[in-house]
């Protein structure tokens, strides 16, 4: 078997885009999330069922609701990942902030923000991670909070860098972030990565391009926000998280139109 | 009002181990509770093989039927920053778990109130949007499940290897020997 390159993953991309546009174009419904079967992504291939998902209508569905947490859960700390440790880490110092709604647009208050990441030489604290980048003894990557009364979250961390992996010959993922967010309902669940406004990695990352609508994709990357960026300290940037799926009350609004 | 669009998912990726998991993670009933109950199995992909890079999330009533949930899966030392579990007096109703090098996992609960089953939702490295299933601890005149056809419905009903011991396996697609798992859309 020959290595598989940068080229035929290429192809792929270019197919399964070129497949989502003449589908929307015969009428098909957007779709914000990636297919969970997409090949040029190749350990999609065994990971994704085969059978159609089976639509849950009940109202009185268990997963309407969903798991809470509180100021027991997270301390102050959590939010700065620049100081869990005794020194400061390597690498260009920055905000990330930005509202978590749902899709009415509503603010999803108290509820749980967690963040993990490479370093600035775009490796992870995680055993498995062995590529030949250094470790920062003063950063791990980890961050918590909650959403405060507007949706509002906030973390300062080290920006992180790109870093090589093994779906094809030179395979690098886009610098990013991931997010795991929690609604007011289990539906809502979402993890996700946040990436940032110019990588000239995104055509290549069959992860990022794994979301076919290029409105949809492009919502996955932050905003550079110079106005929020603190003189001499940190630059920020911007991104907004919108939830999907239904939530009890939502069901309730529906009932009562 | 116009919906705002969502934000699209990503796959978990590989790396959330020193992330997401926490300690008691697995431990929604209380330590030495009589009524606990443990909810375990394997986690296969297409090929049958054991997925050892899987997040599994658990959500349910607690045992009065409430589904409130509380604060408190993640309690924290605020000395030292460590995770130092649920308290044992609140039902937070809420476990995360990840597979182990063999694929399985376990979780301890107490039975939901009001309803035969836990909410499952699957993370894994591959798997580029979470996916939502079922646990049912016994087989229930329920509307998901009358609407399914015997062979897919037995996928989401859990084996009771003893009384208070299930086992819930999830497979992630079909591999020809093994009926895939019923997963769920909340349109």
């Amino acid at each position: 078997m020959t290595a598989l390159d940068q080229s035929q993953i290429d192809t792929e991309i270019t197919a399964a885009r070129d497949a989502y546009a003449k589908a929307l174009a015969d009428g098909a419904a957007v779709r914000h999330h990636p297919s969970r079967d997409y090949a040029p992504y190749r350990s999609s291939e065994l990971r994704h069922p085969k059978h159609a998902l089976v639509e849950v209508r009940d109202p009185e569905a268990v997963e309407l609701s969903g798991p809470v947490f509180g100021v027991t859960d997270v301390t102050d700390l959590d939010a700065d990942l620049t100081r869990q440790h005794t020194g400061e880490p390597i690498g260009e110092r920055i905000t990330v902030t930005g509202r978590l709604l749902d899709r009415d647009g509503k603010p999803i208050r108290g509820q749980l923000v967690e963040i993990w990441q490479a370093n600035a030489s775009g490796r992870y604290a995680h055993q498995r991670d062995q590529h030949p980048a250094p470790l920062d003894p003063n950063f791990t990557g980890v961050g918590r909070c909650l959403t405060g009364d507007d949706g509002t979250y906030r973390f300062t961390t080290i920006k992180p860098g790109p870093y090589p992996w093994r779906n094809h010959t030179n395979a690098w993922r886009p610098a990013h972030i991931h997010f795991s967010l929690f609604g007011t309902a289990f539906t809502q669940r979402l993890v996700t990565q946040m990436y940032f406004p110019g990588d000239p990695l995104f055509p290549y990352d069959p992860i990022l391009q794994a979301v076919t609508d290029d409105s949809a994709r492009g919502r996955l990357v932050a905003t550079y926000a110079h106005d929020r960026s603190s003189p001499e300290w940190s630059l920020c940037y911007r991104w907004d998280i919108v939830l999907d799926g239904p939530a009890a009350t939502w069901i309730e609004e529906g009932r009562d139109g | 009002m116009a919906e705002l669009a969502p934000t699209p998912s990503q796959t978990v990726g590989p790396f959330y181990g020193y992330a997401l998991p926490f300690p008691g993670g697995a431990d929604i009933a209380p330590a030495g509770h009589p009524g606990a109950i443990t909810v375990h199995g394997h986690v296969y992909d297409g090929a049958g093989a054991p997925v050892p890079d899987a997040l599994l999330e658990f959500w349910q009533p607690a045992p009065d039927g409430s589904r409130t949930g509380a604060p408190g899966s993640l309690r924290r030392d605020p000395v030292s920053g460590a995770v130092i579990g649920r308290h044992g007096l609140d039902f937070t109703g809420f476990a995360r778990v990840p597979t182990d090098a063999d694929g399985h996992y376990a979780i301890r609960t107490l039975p939901p109130g009001g309803v035969p089953y836990l909410a499952v939702c699957v993370f894994a490295r591959g798997l580029l949007h979470h996916l939502f299933t079922r646990a049912y601890l016994t087989d229930a005149d329920d509307p998901l499940l009358t609407a399914l056809e015997p062979r897919r419905r037995a996928t989401l009903i859990a084996i009771a290897e003893t009384e208070r011991v299930h086992r819930f396996d999830v497979r992630l697609q079909d591999n020809g020997a093994h009926e895939e798992t019923v997963f769920l859309d909340f349109p």
